[in-house]
C-alpha cells in the first residue's frame, strides 16, 4: 500500500484558480477515488458505495477544476466558493476527494466509520474534519443550509458561490421544497444546487418508490434556472455543464443542475441497480471491482 | 422579606423584541429570521431598522432552521423567531443535525410557550419543549420570567457562542426584575432567603413563587425563592446550597413534569443530597382553550398550588 506523504497532496493553486489540471491526471484521480470508495466501505463492511461511485466525476470536477478555494480550511469560508453535501451518505467519495485535494492526510481514509475517527459514517463538523461545514445524513436539510450560507455571502459582499449536491430520492423530503420556494422568492442567485439524478434509492427505483415527476418542470415552476447534464459520469461533460451553471449565477435566479448519473458507475456489477446503495462488497467482489479500476495515483 | 413590586404588566415577548432592537443597533452580525409571525414575536422594529438583516421565511420553520444554521457560516448570529411549538417539536431534527450536532451559533427564540398562550388551545401550547431542547448535547436552555429579564437575556445570548433556546410567552405578566440587570447564563438568582423550603421556579412561575412565599410567610413558613432562568446548564451549586439549608424543594414551571426543570433539579439532588421534592408542573397532559388565568388555575400552576406543594413537602422532611 502506498502512503501519499503530505508534501505530495494534490493542492489547488489559489493564485491561478482557472488553471485546469491535466485531463489525464484527472482521469487517473477518478479511478483512484473509485478505489478509495470501494476500499473504505469494504474494510468496515458498511457504507454507501453506489451513490459515491456515481458522483466521482462530479466531486473531482468540483474540487479540482470548478471551485475557487483557499489553501487550508476555515469554517467561515469567506472569500472562496464553498460546498455542502446534502445526501451525506455518499461520504466515501466526499472524504476521498477532500483528502486527495489536500484537506487531510489520505491515509486517514483507513479510519472511515471506525471508532474514534473523524470520518464518521455521515459527514459531521463534530470531529473537526477539514472540508465539512455542517453535519448531513438526515436528508433534506442541505439546500436550506446552503441558502443560509449564500445569504451570508451576500451580506458579507463576498461574490463567491455556494455549491450543493443533493440526491434525487432526497427530494421526497418536504423541507427541500420550502427551501426551493425560498431561494427563488428571495433571488438567491449565488447558489448552484446539483441533483444526483440516478433514479435509484434504497428501496428501488425512484419511479417505483415515489415518482419524482418532471423535476425540470418543477424547479422551473418554482422560479429556478434549470439545466441538465446528460452524462454526469463524463468528466468533460460535467466540467462544461457546471461552467455553464456558473455563468447562470448572479442573474436573479438560483441555479439547478439535474445531473444524470449511473449509480455504481465504474464497477460493472454495481451499475444500474439500487442493490449497492448501502451495501459493501465482500473480499471477492472487492477484488473484481478493483481489477476494473487499476491503481493510478497510489492507494492509501 | 424582600418586597418585589410589579412595575406594570408587560409581555415577555416584548422584552425579546426590545432586546433584539438593541442588539440590532450594537451588533452588525446579528440577523433575524421569522416564519410569518413578526408581529407576534415583536420583531417589527428590528425589521424596520435593518431590513437587509431581516429574513422573512414564510410558514416554513424547517427551512428557517436550516437557513439559520447556514448563515452562521461566514460569521452571522441568527435569531429565529416563531412560537415555541414550531421552534422545537416541529423542527426537532433540523435543530438536532444542522444546529446542535453541527454546533452552530443559532439563537432559537420561542414565544407563546406553555399554557398561557391561552385560547388557541393545545395544538399551539407546547409543554414539552424544555425537555426536547435540554436533551440536545451542547444546547443552552433559558426560560425567562418577565419583560426586563427577557430583554437582558436576549442581549446576553448574542455574546455566548453556541446554540441557545430562549423561551418566553404571550401574556402580560408582572415586570419585577431590575431594568439594568446583568444577565448571566447559568447563574441562578436568589429572590428570597428562607430556611424551611426552597422554591425553585422558572418563567411565568417565578412571580407566582414570590406570591406563594408571601402567603407562606404569613403562615409562619420561611421560603427561599430561586429564579432559575437557565435550565441548562443548571446552577447546581445554587440548588445544593439552598437544599442543604432547607432540606426540601418545590419546583415550579409551566411545562410537563416529564423533562422539565423539576427533573433536572431532582437529578442534581439524587446525585448529591437526596431530599423531598414536589413538582408544580402539568401532569403529563395536553392543554386546552381558555384564558391564561383559567388554565393556570385548572392545571395547578399558580401561587396557590405552590403554597400547597410547599406545605406538603415540608411535612415529608
Amino acid at each position: 500500500m502506498l502512503f501519499v506523504p503530505p508534501e505530495e497532496y494534490v493542492t489547488f493553486d489559489t493564485e491561478n484558480f482557472n488553471t485546469m489540471p491535466d485531463i489525464s491526471y484527472l482521469n487517473d484521480l477518478i479511478i483512484q477515488v473509485r478505489r478509495d470508495i470501494l476500499r473504505q466501505v469494504h474494510k468496515v463492511n458498511s457504507g454507501h458505495p453506489g451513490g459515491s461511485l456515481g458522483c466521482t466525476e462530479f466531486f473531482v470536477a468540483l474540487f479540482q477544476v470548478l471551485m475557487e478555494r483557499k489553501d487550508g480550511f476555515d469554517m467561515d469560508g469567506k472569500g472562496e466558493d464553498i460546498f455542502f453535501l446534502s445526501n451525506g451518505h455518499i461520504s466515501p467519495v466526499f472524504y476521498s476527494v477532500l483528502a486527495r485535494s489536500g484537506y487531510f492526510p489520505v491515509n486517514e481514509l483507513n479510519t472511515f466509520r471506525h471508532i474514534n475517527s473523524r470520518l464518521q459514517g455521515h459527514p459531521t463538523t463534530h470531529e473537526g474534519l477539514p472540508g465539512v461545514r455542517v453535519a448531513s445524513g438526515s436528508l433534506g436539510q442541505g439546500i436550506s443550509v446552503s441558502i443560509g450560507a449564500a445569504e451570508t455571502k451576500k451580506l458579507n459582499s463576498d461574490d463567491h458561490l455556494v455549491y450543493t449536491l443533493c440526491g434525487d430520492g432526497e427530494l421526497q423530503e418536504g423541507q427541500n421544497w420550502e427551501a426551493i420556494m425560498y431561494a427563488a422568492g428571495n433571488k438567491v442567485d449565488n447558489l448552484i444546487v446539483t441533483v444526483d439524478y440516478n433514479g435509484q434509492q434504497i428501496d428501488g427505483a425512484t419511479e417505483n418508490v415515489l415518482p419524482l415527476g418532471n423535476l425540470n418542470a418543477k424547479f422551473k415552476a418554482f422560479g429556478w434556472d434549470v439545466m441538465e447534464i446528460n452524462d454526469g459520469n463524463n468528466l468533460t461533460e460535467v466540467i462544461e455543464g457546471m461552467k455553464e451553471a456558473k455563468r447562470k449565477t448572479g442573474k436573479g435566479k438560483p441555479v439547478c443542475v439535474l445531473m444524470k448519473t449511473v449509480m455504481g458507475n465504474g464497477v460493472d456489477f454495481m451499475m444500474h441497480t439500487h442493490a449497492w446503495h448501502g451495501k459493501a462488497p465482500n473480499d471477492e467482489q472487492l477484488e473484481i471491482a478493483l481489477s476494473q479500476n487499476p491503481e493510478t495515483l497510489g492507494d492509501y | 422579606m424582600k418586597k418585589y413590586t410589579d412595575s406594570g404588566k408587560k409581555d415577555t415577548r416584548s422584552g425579546f423584541g426590545a432586546g433584539l432592537t438593541e442588539l440590532g443597533k450594537k451588533n452588525e452580525d446579528v440577523v433575524a429570521l421569522c416564519a410569518d409571525l413578526t408581529g407576534s414575536l415583536k420583531m417589527d422594529e428590528f425589521k424596520d431598522n435593518h431590513p437587509e438583516r431581516f429574513f422573512q421565511v414564510g410558514i416554513a420553520e424547517a427551512n428557517m432552521m436550516g437557513i439559520a444554521a447556514g448563515m452562521t457560516i461566514g460569521g452571522k448570529i441568527p435569531f429565529t423567531g416563531t412560537f415555541a411549538n414550531f421552534s422545537t417539536g416541529r423542527v426537532y431534527d433540523q435543530i438536532r443535525q444542522s444546529i446542535a450536532y453541527s454546533h452552530k451559533n443559532v439563537k432559537i427564540c420561542a414565544s407563546h410557550a406553555g399554557l398561557t398562550l391561552g385560547e388557541d388551545g393545545a395544538t399551539h401550547q407546547i409543554l414539552e419543549d424544555i425537555g426536547l431542547m435540554k436533551m440536545l448535547p451542547g444546547m443552552t436552555v433559558i426560560n425567562t420570567c418577565d419583560y426586563n429579564q427577557t430583554k437582558a437575556a436576549t442581549i446576553a445570548i448574542a455574546d455566548h457562542f453556541g446554540p441557545v433556546y430562549l423561551r418566553f410567552g404571550r401574556p402580560k405578566v408582572a415586570n419585577f426584575t431590575p431594568e439594568d440587570q446583568t444577565f448571566e447564563i447559568g447563574k441562578a438568582v436568589q429572590l428570597q432567603e428562607g430556611s424551611d423550603v426552597t422554591i425553585i421556579a422558572t418563567g411565568h412561575l417565578v412571580w407566582e413563587a414570590l406570591l406563594a412565599a408571601e402567603t407562606l410567610n404569613e403562615q409562619g413558613v420561611s421560603a427561599e425563592v430561586i429564579n432559575i432562568h437557565t435550565i441548562k446548564p443548571l446552577d447546581k451549586d445554587a440548588v445544593l446550597k439552598s437544599v442543604a439549608k432547607t432540606g426540601c424543594v418545590v419546583t415550579a414551571e409551566e411545562h410537563n413534569y416529564y423533562g422539565g426543570l423539576g427533573e433536572s433539579v431532582a437529578r442534581v439532588m439524587a446525585e448529591n443530597n437526596p431530599s423531598p421534592q414536589e413538582f408544580v408542573a402539568t401532569q403529563d397532559t395536553f392543554g386546552e382553550s381558555g384564558t391564561p388565568e383559567q388554565l393556570m388555575d385548572k392545571y395547578g400552576l399558580n401561587a396557590e398550588a405552590i403554597v400547597k406543594a410547599a406545605l406538603k413537602v415540608i411535612a415529608r422532611k
